[in-house]
């Protein structure tokens, strides 16, 4: 059977068990499902984050994510991804990213949705903005997104 | 050809998109963000740090000595933060 790949943007929160039950429905191959979500925090360095914004480059961000789903699904033997990133204004304890993978053993499918949330930081283009009672920042990358990334090319 | 921003590069342009013909001699992403910033202030404030602003061609990221002949669709954008 072929991989499925489920790439969306979306403003609403999506339904963790829905999503697995999509990627698994009728196949009889797949042992393991690893589920991650990025969910937004009440506080960044103690301070208290009334909610953030998340704004995206429509068109390249569906494609950056689906080149790197691609790039998963040839390294990894993997029966389907899905992969859902929200915008919009998201208050803290809502869902802002979710992936699954699912293959036959569990290492293909951990190790893929960890190098996926690592592509995703570093590589899609997606900016939040944070609300506090300070005002409104836009929040700064981190450089250690970046090495998150670099440990998947070392040989 | 089209001009994207996003985040605070759109912010401190103060405009999501606009098309534009750039002179034959700018040849390079960092060529015209160096043309970019002497429109204005608004601009130059923009990219008063070209080494931080990220930039794709036609949705691929790009790094600042990359062509830009033939490009339909430039995007400038702070690094990214989603996730």
């Amino acid at each position: 059977m072929t991989a499925n790949l489920t790439v969306r943007i979306q403003q609403a929160d999506f339904d963790i068990a829905r999503e697995i039950s999509a990627l698994t429905k009728g196949r009889t191959d797949i042992g393991a499902v690893v589920s991650f979500s990025g969910v937004c925090r009440g506080t960044e360095g103690g301070e208290t984050i009334a909610a953030l914004t998340l704004e995206h480059y429509p068109g390249m961000a569906e494609a950056e994510i689906t080149r790197h789903a691609e790039t998963a699904m040839s390294r990894w033997p993997l029966t389907g991804v899905t992969i859902i990133h929200r915008v919009g204004r998201i208050a803290p304890g809502e869902n802002i990213v979710l992936v699954l993978t699912a293959s036959q053993h569990r290492q293909a499918a951990f190790q893929s949705a960890e190098f996926l949330m690592d592509y995703l930081k570093a590589n899609a283009p997606f900016w939040k903005r944070e609300e506090s009672a300070a005002g409104t920042s836009w929040v700064d990358a981190r450089g250690h997104d970046d090495a998150a990334v670099a440990r998947w090319t070392k040989p | 050809m089209k001009l994207k921003y996003f985040a605070w590069v759109r912010e401190r342009i103060g405009k999501a998109e606009e098309t534009i013909e750039p002179p034959a001699d700018v040849r390079t992403i960092g060529e015209l963000m160096a043309w970019l910033a002497r429109r204005g202030e608004t601009y130059a404030y923009a990219f008063e740090k070209p080494l931080v602003i990220r930039a794709a061609i036609d949705h691929a990221h790009v790094k600042t000595e990359a062509p830009i002949a033939g490009a339909r669709e430039i995007a400038f954008f702070p690094p990214m933060t989603g996730g």
